[in-house]
Parts: structure tokens; sequence; C-alpha cells
């Protein structure tokens, strides 16, 4: 799953993060690294970014960031 | 002794560095507010110090060029005690730049900032035992309300005194130990600055910026890099960047787990705030509302004080005029002087402090980055993502920051468009012939408007050039922070550091540019310029007389419209200028040429190609755009009840 499909408030965890160099190194400069479980708070209309909230930090994601992101449902 | 301030965007570092300093750098409740270094001398317990606030830096291993040169600066420069500031909001991501800093093996101290909001949050952090666990002292602080400073301070002081520099945590990962021992022992004291360790490390997650230094001093270590790096990547699986990172990662969430116990949380506003700020629909309306407010309470408060001003200056010049002889060269100098301070004090100062006192509220108290977000969807079809709405925003102060904030930005490509586009955005300095001409004579829906238009402008001119030079961007990324009630000193005090500027460095200017223009009128020298300029004012039906007044604009664009009115010899605009020939000028006013200190500052941030090749593109953006509002100016003309 990628985490621009996931739904507002639905918390999920991060396995890879795909596609060059340059998102990953920038998420992981936020603190975003696989393994991390982040949470979607909101989601702006016209394809517009993710708002996403981890270690009590949020970070606005474009889509196109957001689609880099391979992430799992949370088994509680 | 030199103290360098460290932290993560939105730690709180400015609002430190501008206690003990005294305001001097800008801060905002914005990632990547600071993007100079700012240099002041203060005094701790009767010793000098100098003190330097750095760009706020998320990660050493950074990516854009403001991120790099904080690393080349802790390289290069001397810098004896590094005072890392740390957001007790966000203490994991906060100490993984802690221990990278403790790898490059100075003396150190940490300064937990924000302790307030931390508590507010049920936050309660074990100070001590972290200290314990870092071998570094770190002390609580709440830097808005000036606690723990005099601490923090001293307790810097004495570190750097003893010299002992930090020792970093040693990493979990024999392999990666052995590595950089391997690779150090090739450096001792032979790069100066750098701990061998810390070089050592820095060159195997990338080091680009030391890359060519140490080929040069140290040429055999090339190669022997290169292996490890391959070595560590085929044992781990992982390059050694993405092994040093994951590790650091590790271990501030161990960390904090360890310090860090949380309570029941009492804030909930923030999140209910968030709900109709940043909601689907509601979120826009709100923004419109916002920004409509904003625009309201600039002209108003600017209306109600420009005109008893602008009243009384007249009365002025009447006077001294007819006391001098009116008519005389003398006179005509000294009355350019008035009308120079005149449009000071009653067109320029009346709109442009309450604009920045507007702007720095909605800096501090966070709502830019809410905007970037809203805004995002449509920063993309401008080929642009939403994290260049910092340059746009910071633009409508003034456009030298603005261009300077492009170094945010990882591509070229983006840095170079942001630029371009961002000098098109109406500045402080706009803000006074917007107001002061069109908002005065036709109303504040008419400026409204411009600035709308303003918008589409730059929306199509993006769009236009994205598209001739088009590549995928990695899309947004940025931190949205916490909202935060601005105080009212912070707010006075950056007000008045940009208010400043004009008063101190456009002011003076525009009193002698007036003084210079009557004389000019003199000896004839400004019929010349005029004609001249023929071309482009008789295109935009203007009268020739402006074309003087632009040429001073591009000194300072407020010259332009203060000098407009010495140049048409009137003291009422309307006498002078129809509505649609103010519209047209205001608009290529707006878009034509950025003024002397932004093609500096592009000039620094790219080239003086590249600062000729936007300078030409806005005279062409200008004409266009005028030229277009002056058609459809004509066109609303009958519905607005104007004269044409």
């Amino acid at each position: 799953m990628r985490l621009v499909d996931v739904e507002q408030e639905q918390e999920v965890r991060i396995v890879d993060i795909q596609g060059g160099k340059g998102v990953a190194r920038k998420l992981q400069q936020l603190s975003l690294m696989p393994g991390d479980r982040v949470k979607v708070t909101k989601r702006a209309p016209l394809r517009g970014p993710l708002l996403v909230e981890a270690h009590g930090r949020s970070v606005a994601l474009g889509r196109g960031v957001a689609a880099k992101v391979e992430v799992e449902q949370i088994s509680s | 002794m030199k103290i360098a301030l460290i932290g993560q965007p939105n730690c709180g570092k400015s609002t430190l560095f501008n206690q003990v300093a005294g305001y001097k750098a800008e801060t905002g409740n914005f990632p990547g507010t600071t993007v100079k270094y700012t240099e002041s001398k203060v005094q701790v317990l009767g010793e000098k110090v100098d003190l330097v606030d750095l760009p706020g830096t998320y990660s050493l291993t950074g990516t854009n060029l403001a991120e790099k040169e904080v690393l080349r600066y802790l390289a290069s420069h001397e810098v004896d005690v590094i005072l890392n500031v740390v957001n007790a909001t966000q203490l994991m991501q906060g100490l993984e730049l802690s221990l990278e800093l403790m790898e490059l093996g100075k003396p150190m101290v940490i300064g937990v900032n924000m302790m307030d909001e931390a508590g507010r949050l049920g936050y309660d952090i074990d100070g001590p035992a972290l200290r314990e666990k870092l071998g570094v002292p770190v002390l609580p602080l709440v830097a808005r309300r000036g606690r723990g400073i005099q601490k923090l301070f001293t307790t810097a002081l004495r570190i750097g005194n003893d010299g002992q520099g930090s020792q970093r945590i040693p990493f979990q990962n024999p392999s990666l130990e052995e590595a950089i021992a391997d690779i150090a022992q090739h450096f001792d004291g032979k790069i100066e600055g750098w701990d061998p360790e810390a070089l050592a490390i820095r060159l195997l997650e990338d080091g680009e910026e030391m890359q060519e230094q140490v080929e040069k001093e140290v040429p055999r270590v090339v190669a022997e890099i290169e292996k490890k790096k391959q070595a560590i990547e085929k044992e781990l699986g992982k390059e050694p960047l993405w092994a040093f990172s994951a590790e650091r990662h590790i271990l501030a969430q161990e960390l904090t787990e360890q310090v860090l116990s949380k309570g029941e949380e009492r804030m909930t506003w923030q999140a209910r705030l968030d709900k109709a700020f940043l909601h689907p629909f509601w979120g826009y309306v709100l923004l419109l509302i916002v920004l409509w407010t904003f625009f309201q309470v600039v002209y108003k408060v600017g209306i109600t004080l420009e005109d008893p001003l602008l009243a009384a200056f007249n009365a002025l010049s009447a006077q001294l005029s007819q006391w001098i002889g009116s008519g005389s060269l003398l006179a005509n100098v000294v009355v350019g002087g008035v009308q120079g301070i005149a449009g000071g004090a009653a067109i320029v100062l009346p709109y442009l402090i309450p604009f920045l006192v507007g702007m720095g509220f909605m800096e501090d108290v966070g709502y830019l980055p809410r905007v970037a977000f809203l805004m995002d969807a449509l920063m993309r079809r401008l080929g642009l993502h939403g994290k260049a709405i910092v340059p746009f925003i910071l633009g409508y102060g003034c456009s030298v920051p603005a261009v300077m904030s492009t170094r945010t930005l990882e591509e070229k490509r983006d840095r170079f468009l942001s630029a371009t586009l961002a000098t098109m955005i109406p500045c402080a300095a706009r803000v006074a012939v917007i107001f002061g001409l069109v908002a005065y004579y036709l109303g504040s829906q008419v400026a409204l408007g411009i600035y709308i238009y303003n918008l589409v402008v730059i929306a199509i001119v993006g769009r236009l050039l994205s598209n001739r030079f088009l590549k995928d961007t990695p899309g947004l990324i940025l931190e949205v922070p916490p909202y935060r009630l601005p105080s009212g000193r912070t707010v006075f005090h950056k007000t008045w550091f940009r208010a400043r500027e004009f008063i101190l460095e456009a002011w003076p200017l525009l009193i002698l540019g007036s003084m210079a223009l009557e004389l000019a009128n003199h000896y004839r020298i400004s019929d010349l310029l005029n004609t001249l300029l023929q071309p482009v004012t008789w295109v935009l039906g203007l009268p020739s007389a402006v074309g003087m007044p632009l040429i001073f604009g591009v000194l300072r664009k407020e010259l332009s419209l203060v000098m407009l009115r010495q140049a048409l010899g009137v003291m009422d605009f309307s006498n002078a200028l129809s509505p649609v020939q103010m519209i047209t000028f205001t608009i290529f006013v707006v878009f034509y040429i950025p003024c002397l200190a932004t093609l500096a500052a592009l000039r620094r941030e790219f080239s003086t190609r590249d600062t000729v090749l936007i300078a030409g593109l806005s005279v062409v953006i200008a004409m266009v755009a005028a030229l277009i509002a002056r058609g459809f100016a004509y066109l609303i003309a009958p519905v607005l009840s104007f004269q044409i």
C-alpha cells in the first residue's frame, strides 16, 4: 500500500521509500524513515498534499512524494 | 570566543539569539526563515562573545544550499562552542541532529527550548538523565520568555573555556566503527578544524562539500573511502548514509523513550484550529477572509492617516515656497525635499506599518505553512511545489529575502523559477504604490483586484516558463509547526526591523531623489529622459512625464509614486491621471525591473546573465500585463463608474 492511498485519521507504518535518493533523504532529514509510524491527519482537496504526523511533528507531503512511500497496516 | 547557535527549523534559535543580541535576526513560525548568518557581539559574564545564528537545519547531511553552508561554516570557521537548541516538543527529531553535532567533537551545550509548550502537551523531560546519557550539558529553556538563557550561556562559556570536546556515542554496528577508524587514521590534523573521525563519518556518508579539499590534501584516501562504502553496502544491504542515519534515528528514539514521559495532553485547541483552517472547503473560505480582513485593515489605517498628513505637508510646501519666493530654483528644491519627506511620512509609512504588523503576526502565529498546504495543488499547476510558497510569501514583505529564501529549494530550476516569480510579487514598497494610488483614488476593491490580477499573471508566466524547462519536481515536503500566540514584543521588533530599512535606506533616497527631480526639471534633463522612455509611456497611454519617475523607480519602487506627483506637477493625482491610467501605471510598476537591491540579491544567488534575463523578462511581462489591464479597465470602467 502507498501512503498516498491511506485514508484520513489512519495510522500506518513506513516500509520503504522508493524512487531515487532525493525523496528518501529529505524525509530522513525530517525524521521519517522505514519502521516509523505515521498518521495521516489531513488530505487537501484538488489532489493537494497530505498532512502526516510522526513522532509529534506534522509534515505536509505532496502527492508525488506520498506515492513513493510504501506503507503497511499496523496490526493492533 | 565564538558560539554558534545550531538547531532544527522552528526550534526557537533565532528567538534565543534575539533575546541575547537584541533583535537582529528575522524570526518566524516557518521553517527556514533564517537564510543568512547573523553575527553579534554580546557580553556574557564580562566576557566578549561572538554569537552566530546559523540557518535552521534538520540534519548535517543536508541536501540544500542553506544546509550545506551550515556544515561548511562549522568546518571553516573556528567555532569554539556549539550551542544546540532542541525543541522540547520534538525531542526525538532534535536529538538526531544533536547526535550528528556530537560527532564533530567540538565543545557543545544543548538547550531544550519551549519547555512551556512541552508542558502543555503533558511532556515531562528528564534533563539530568539526558545529560548523563549524552555526556553533554543539557539545560531547560523558554527562550520566548527569557527563562534559562543566563544559565545556558554561563555553561556555554565554561565549556568553551575548558575546550573539552563532546564524545560521540559509538555506532552499534562494528563494521561502521571499523570503517570510521580506518579512514580517520589518514587525517590526523591534516584537514584544519576537523576531527578525523567526524570527517571520516562525513565522507563515508557523502561529504560532497569536503570532497575537493580531501582530494587535494589526502588524495590516497579517496579510493579507500569508495572501497569501504562498497564493503558496507555489500554487508548491510544499504549505503553507509542510510546505515548511519538509521542508527541515529533509532538511538534518538531510544533516548527519547528513556527521558520523556507523556502525561495527559492538555492542548486540543491546536487540532481544533486545524480542523477549521485546513478544512477542504472552509479552509479556503477562511484564507480569503483572512486576506480580505488584512487588506481592509491596512487600507483603513492607511487612509485615515494619509489624508491629514498629506494636507499638512502640502500646506507646509506652499508656505515655504511662498516664503522663499515661488518659482525660484531654491524654492523648488526645498519643496522637492519636503515632498520627499511627505512621500515617506504620508504615503508610504501609513500603509507599510500596518502591513508589516499584519505580516509579522501571520508569520509568528504559524498560519503561513498552512497556506502552503492549502495552496500546493495550485502551486503545482505553476510547475512549482508548495514549498516555493515561502519565497512568494516573503515577497509580500520584500523581494530581497524572498530571493534569498529560494536557497532552501534543492533544484536549480526551482530556485530560478521561484525567484523570477517571487520578484513579481508586490513587495511592501509596491504596497505604497498600490494603496497610495489605486486604493486611495479608486477604492480598496480595485486594489484587491490588482493583487488578484498579479497572481493570475504570475500563474500564467509560471506555467509558460515551467513548460519551457519542464522537469518533474519531487514535490512538497514541509514541516507544519504548531500554532503559537505571537508576543507583541516580537511582532513589534519585527515590524521595526523591516520598517527601519525603509526609514534609513529608502527614505533619504526618496528625499534626495525628489530634490534631484526638481533640479532635473529646472535644467530640462527630465525632458530628455522622458523622450527616451516615450515609446513605453506612449504604448501604455500614460503622460510622457511618467518616464522619469519610472527610471527612479528602479532604485526603490516607492520612488516612482512619490516622484510622480512632482513630475506631473499636481498635489492630487486625479487631476492628472485618469483611473485607467492609474491602473495601467500601477500594474507596470508592480512588474517591471526589480529594484536595485533585488537585482543585487539575484546576482548573488544566480549570475549576472540570469539577472539580466530576469530583468529583461520583467519589462516584457510588465508591458503585456499593463496593456491587458488597460484594455480590461476600459471594459469594466462603466461598471465601476470610472471616468476614462
